[in-house]
């Protein structure tokens, strides 16, 4: 602290975002989440670089074991597709769900949180009820039948997820506006003319953003493990490989080629583990209690 | 005219009336001290004027003239465009009072955008002048600097260059300097006396420090439970108060000019403690006043005006 004070002002700026970043390394679960989620996203966006063909052809004899053919490394399905490019093609289409899901249940939920927090009232009884409806039917349920009134395909299915996800952050988002907009910035910017819009989106919402972010991680971990329960139970787009859909189709081979359910099993669990890291390292980082800054 | 004029205003909260039946006028280019102890209407009073009431209060009569206009009477609307441009207010406690996340050139920036066309370039250059009006040193690097980087007092001089930025005529100081220690309080009341002067802006003063009106006040305006006991200019109203409340208050400090020191003897005290005026017959402060005759108990004594000056209390008159 004594050092900061030292600080020539005109590299004030500089510091701060310096400390913030540092305080982002220095943490060790973030780091390690963060390298996982990378290595992910980086394989996404590489999948076609990687594997040029569709990952749906029928290439290689069928059940190769991981190992008994160079080529294919991680061995083939009961089909003879490649196992490796299915799960780099997977890849995309768990991150596209969850970041897209995540995106809808966060726009719903700011939105309904905030319009309910900030004017309170019969407004927030009305739309607190509307949460608690959507919070009362069972997640899974909900995303089913949504999913099973249009057809499966990849954006049915994130919309589906969003519906279904937004009212926790509604009630997170309601949650902290009630307590700001009783603070006096807000009576201050009240006071020179800011009309409730601007309060809300400029004013309040900047400050209640730290908990949301450390929710919109685990929305994606959740929309991702939503995805494959969904694709397992085949309400899936059949054009697209997803690591669901590859546990569900080597469900048969279960005893006999146990890979085909177990390496897209780790995929899945190491991709919502990476989120999970990434939540738990963001909420300490941007927890007020620990911010010294 | 007056520049506003305060008209029979009554706030009431569920089961507590905060104001009561309060009238006065500033003069453009004035500063109004508003007085009184802790929850005795003052600070109900500014916020009316702003129409910056919490949603539960109501008010339940009076008028509030601005430029000869009734604020009561505006659209919502219409008020937005009153606050900040033509009223502005600063609050008691600045550690609190701007927004953490926003830079203060941004904050001080927005205010500028908010009520006058201007480009984002223009804004900043005038951010820099304001900053550099509130006496703020190197103000064009302390423009980037978030509220965390400033002290109580340089928040404070942030807050009035929020408050001054579009040239109001009435600058509401709801208790500017509680929060602040006694060498920055005179800093930021000189600035402010200063920046009235220059802007030719009107003063509502919010205080209870006695020290304070003395110094920066034009003329004083005495509440005590809710009602208005006393207007009266400065220098008479301290050289010779006249309603018994104003007479206990200005002998409960600390003379500090005595031949004896001020420890040696006894700090006299006003009797008594403010009770609820709610559902009181006669004169509020009856149950605590040195003059007190039966009369007062059974009717509210009414401001009575004695040329410059204004007394609730026929005793003394």
């Amino acid at each position: 602290m004594q050092a900061d004070k030292l600080v020539d002002v005109g590299s004030r700026a500089a510091s701060r975002k310096g400390r913030r970043l540092r305080a982002f390394l220095r943490n060790p679960t973030f780091l390690a989440g963060l390298s996982i989620l990378s290595f992910f996203v980086a394989i996404a966006l590489l999948a076609g670089w990687l594997f040029p063909t569709d990952p749906q052809d029928m290439v290689a004899q069928p059940l190769l074991w991981p190992g008994d053919d160079p080529a294919y490394l991680l061995g083939s399905d009961s089909l003879g597709r490649d196992v490796l490019a299915q799960l780099v093609y997977g890849t995309r289409a768990s991150l596209m769900v969850g970041v897209a899901s995540a995106a809808i249940g966060l726009a719903i939920g700011m939105v309904v949180g905030s319009a309910a927090g900030y004017f309170g009232g019969w407004i927030d009884t009305l739309l607190m009820r509307l949460v608690e409806l959507f919070q009362t039917t069972p997640t899974f349920l909900l995303v089913i039948v949504i999913v099973a009134i249009r057809e499966p395909s990849l954006s049915t299915i994130a919309l589906a997820i969003g519906l279904a996800s937004w009212p926790t952050v509604a009630r997170l988002v309601r949650a902290q506006f009630r307590s700001l907009r009783e603070s006096d910035f807000v009576m201050a910017a009240r006071s020179l003319g800011y009309s409730s819009t601007r309060i809300i989106v400029q004013e309040i919402l900047p400050n209640a953003l730290p908990p949301v972010i450390v929710a919109a991680s685990v929305m994606i971990a959740n929309a991702i493990l939503t995805e494959a329960g969904l694709s397992f139970l085949n309400m899936r787009d059949p054009n697209v490989i997803s690591w669901g859909g590859m546990i569900g189709d080597g469900r048969d081979q279960l005893r006999s080629a146990w890979f085909l359910t177990a390496l897209p099993g780790a995929a899945i669990a190491a991709a919502v583990l990476s989120l999970n890291l990434v939540g738990d390292g963001l909420n300490e980082i941007l927890n007020p209690r620990s911010d010294d800054a | 005219m007056s520049l506003l004029a305060v008209e029979g205003l009554t706030v009431a909260f569920p089961g507590n009336i905060a104001v009561r039946e309060a009238s006065f006028a500033i003069a453009p280019g004035e500063t109004l001290a508003l007085v009184g102890e802790s929850g005795c209407g003052k600070s109900v009073t500014a916020f009316s004027v702003m129409r910056l009431l919490a949603p539960n209060a109501r008010v339940t009569a009076g008028r509030i003239l601005f430029d000869g206009i009734d604020l009561l009477a505006m659209t919502p609307a219409a008020m937005r465009e009153i606050r900040g441009k033509q009223i502005s207010l600063i609050q008691q406690e600045p550690m609190t009072s701007l927004n953490p996340v926003l830079s203060i050139g941004a904050q001080i920036a927005e205010v500028i955008r908010r009520h006058e066309r201007v480009t984002r370039k223009a804004a900043r250059a005038r951010v820099v002048e304001l900053l550099e009006l509130v006496r703020i040193p190197d103000a064009a690097r302390r423009i980037d600097d978030y509220p965390h980087n400033l002290s109580g007092g340089m928040r404070q001089r942030v807050m009035i260059a929020m408050a001054v930025a579009c040239g109001p005529k009435l600058l509401i100081a709801d208790e500017p300097t509680t929060a602040l220690d006694v060498t920055t309080q005179s800093q930021v009341l000189d600035l402010l006396d200063d920046l009235r002067r220059r802007l030719g802006m009107a003063v509502l003063l919010i205080t209870h420090d006695l020290g304070v009106v003395a110094q920066w006040a034009d003329r004083i305006c005495v509440m005590y439970a809710g009602r208005i006991v006393e207007q009266a200019a400065i220098g008479a109203f301290f050289t010779r108060p006249m309603h018994p409340y104003s007479r206990g208050l200005l002998g409960a400090r600390v003379d500090v000019g005595a031949d004896e020191h001020y420890s040696l003897n006894r700090l006299s005290e006003i009797p008594g403690s403010v009770g609820s005026a709610a559902g009181e017959a006669g004169c509020a402060f009856a149950p605590r006043c040195p003059l007190v005759v039966p009369g007062c108990r059974l009717a509210v004594p009414p401001l009575i005006a004695q040329g410059e000056r204004a007394v609730a209390c026929p005793v003394v008159i």
